[in-house]
């Protein structure tokens, strides 16, 4: 396979829920051995891109390629193949609540390979090393704090070694040092084990330190792409509100309402 | 009117047809899971075994209405010596296979519902399908099969405590002759008495578990959705216990 071809690659991607289109001819590439950010305001898709992405939904229009393969020609059975070599960070780590944290990262290998006991523990006890949680390998997901939780679930998630790795708001509700602990986290991951990784946030400041190439998304569409400093000096008005936290611009404080005096004067009236 | 009318039927058919769909996808996987059957044997262990308390002391105190309702009828005719046939018979065909699966509803049901439904909301399941691993294989198929292999058993169970607690009050209180209480049972009681039963507790597990497994499965992922498919759980098995008995019974005619 092409080692330069971009290991995700979207072109004029078309999609709808309930009628409303979330996307209308989004193009993007993602290339590989980067950590590549998404970002945007709330409500622009981000989480439905990963979605589509890893195929847990389809497009209704255009094409996706995930590692040279159009996701909407396969069958389920080559989606389940084509996930093996992903791996997945959940907003909120969803690990599996009845197993040990041990087991956890241990259930990918057990239900795809035949590996002895010995080497399960060792694979799953190096995994846990790296992300620093060895320690708490007996303990059950209801005693682990958040952040602890995200860093467990990153275990399992690079435990089946994937070759693209994908997080899902990664840094929501974490304190400042679990923060910065999953922000180290991704940027070695992504060096030590040579992937490549996507990570969908909101968390400008935060994600300018790791991220290589960023991509910000507005109204369906990429409004631009460059690496965290073009951004920053970006002259595009969506780009400065966003980049800069403004309140009103381009995505407005207000959510579309009718008339503000002439809906007060018609309530007034009705009572 | 007439349209909405309309409308709820096709809805009602729609619910049918998805569920009808969901089972059939349940045992087109049931054979692949079969070979992982320690995944079963928990679920029997979960839906089955954590359920015993309360089929054996629902089933004692059912039975021991039995013995005393039946004894005080029976005894109206001279014939008490019949109470054993008359409670085996209301309990293996009738008592046994309903109020268990009643309970089962209550107990298994309301928890695999739960249990699914809050791992949809917590994103567990589609954590399954991002590892490459089949929820409906891995998690429901083992649950479905668990409960349709715990169901028969514990209604097998509640009858034959009921049928105890039926002969601790009639012959140990009410004084039935021990003999006759349970020859005159031996004697009347037949196979297709017993095939019967055998045959609601079966149908009765696989509605239940199905309509458990399927409610926690397709729960909307809120604290409300989950409750609601806990609710909706125990009132359609209730539903269609009742139902499904009536249709069994009257084909046993």
């Amino acid at each position: 396979m092409n080692q330069r071809a971009p290991i995700i690659d979207i072109r004029n991607l078309d999609y709808a829920i309930n009628g409303r289109p979330v996307f209308a001819g989004l193009d993007i590439q993602i290339p590989r051995g980067k950590v590549t950010a998404v970002m945007g305001p709330s409500g622009t898709g981000k989480t439905t891109l990963l979605r589509l992405i890893t195929g847990q939904v389809l497009a209704d229009g255009g094409e996706i390629k995930v590692a040279g393969q159009d996701m909407q020609a396969l069958s389920r059975a080559e989606l389940y193949v084509l996930r093996r070599r992903m791996g997945m960070l959940f907003q909120n780590g969803a690990l599996l609540t009845d197993f040990s944290v041990f087991e956890n990262v241990a259930f990918p290998l057990r239900e795809h390979t035949d590996l002895t006991e010995r080497l399960i523990r060792q694979l799953v006890l190096t995994k846990l090393q790296a992300v620093g949680l060895r320690g708490a390998a007996e303990l059950m997901p209801a005693e682990l704090s958040g952040g602890m939780s995200r860093r467990v679930a990153l275990a399992r998630a690079i435990v089946m070694d994937p070759e693209l790795l994908i997080y899902d708001e990664p840094f929501v509700g974490l304190d400042p040092i679990s923060l910065g602990v999953i922000l180290r986290l991704i940027r070695r991951l992504n060096d030590t084990l040579g992937i490549t990784s996507i990570v969908v946030s909101h968390d400008v400041q935060e994600i300018s330190t790791v991220a290589d190439q960023v991509f910000l998304l507005s109204g369906g569409k990429v409004v631009a792409g460059g690496t965290p400093q073009e951004l920053k000096t970006n002259p595009t008005e969506i780009v400065k509100q966003f980049i800069g936290g403004l309140a009103d611009g381009p995505v407005p404080f207000h959510f579309p309402a009718a008339d503000y005096f002439g809906e007060l004067m018609s309530r007034s009236e009705d009572l | 009117m007439f349209g909405e009318l309309w409308e709820s039927f096709t809805d009602a058919l729609e619910g049918l047809g998805s569920v009808v769909h969901f089972l059939f996808r349940l045992i087109v996987n049931s054979p692949r899971v079969l070979l992982r059957f320690n995944l079963i044997s928990q679920q029997i262990f979960n839906s089955g075994a954590l359920s015993l308390i309360i089929i054996v002391l629902s089933g004692l105190f059912v039975g021991m209405v039995l013995g005393l309702q039946g004894f005080q009828l029976l005894q109206r005719f001279g014939s008490e010596e019949a109470l054993g046939t008359a409670a085996t018979i209301g309990l293996v065909k009738e008592l046994g296979p309903v109020v268990t699966a009643l309970l089962f509803a209550g107990r298994a049901g309301t928890a695999l519902a739960s249990e699914l439904g809050l791992m949809r909301a917590t994103d567990q399941l589609s954590a399954m399908e991002m590892m490459a691993v089949d929820p409906i294989q891995r998690v429901v198929v083992p649950r479905f099969l668990g409960g349709v292999i715990a169901m028969p058993l514990l209604a097998a169970i509640f009858s034959v405590i009921g049928i105890y607690g039926a002969q601790l009050v009639g012959v140990q209180i009410m004084g039935v002759d021990s003999g006759s209480f349970w020859s005159q049972m031996r004697s009347a009681v037949s196979l297709t008495d017993v095939t019967e039963g055998i045959a609601k507790s079966f149908a009765f597990g696989v509605a239940c578990s199905l309509i458990a497994v399927y409610q926690g499965y397709y729960a909307t992922p809120t604290a409300e959705g989950v409750g609601r498919a806990t609710t909706s759980t125990v009132v359609t098995s209730a539903v269609v216990i009742l139902f499904l008995d009536y249709l069994i019974t009257a084909a046993f005619l």
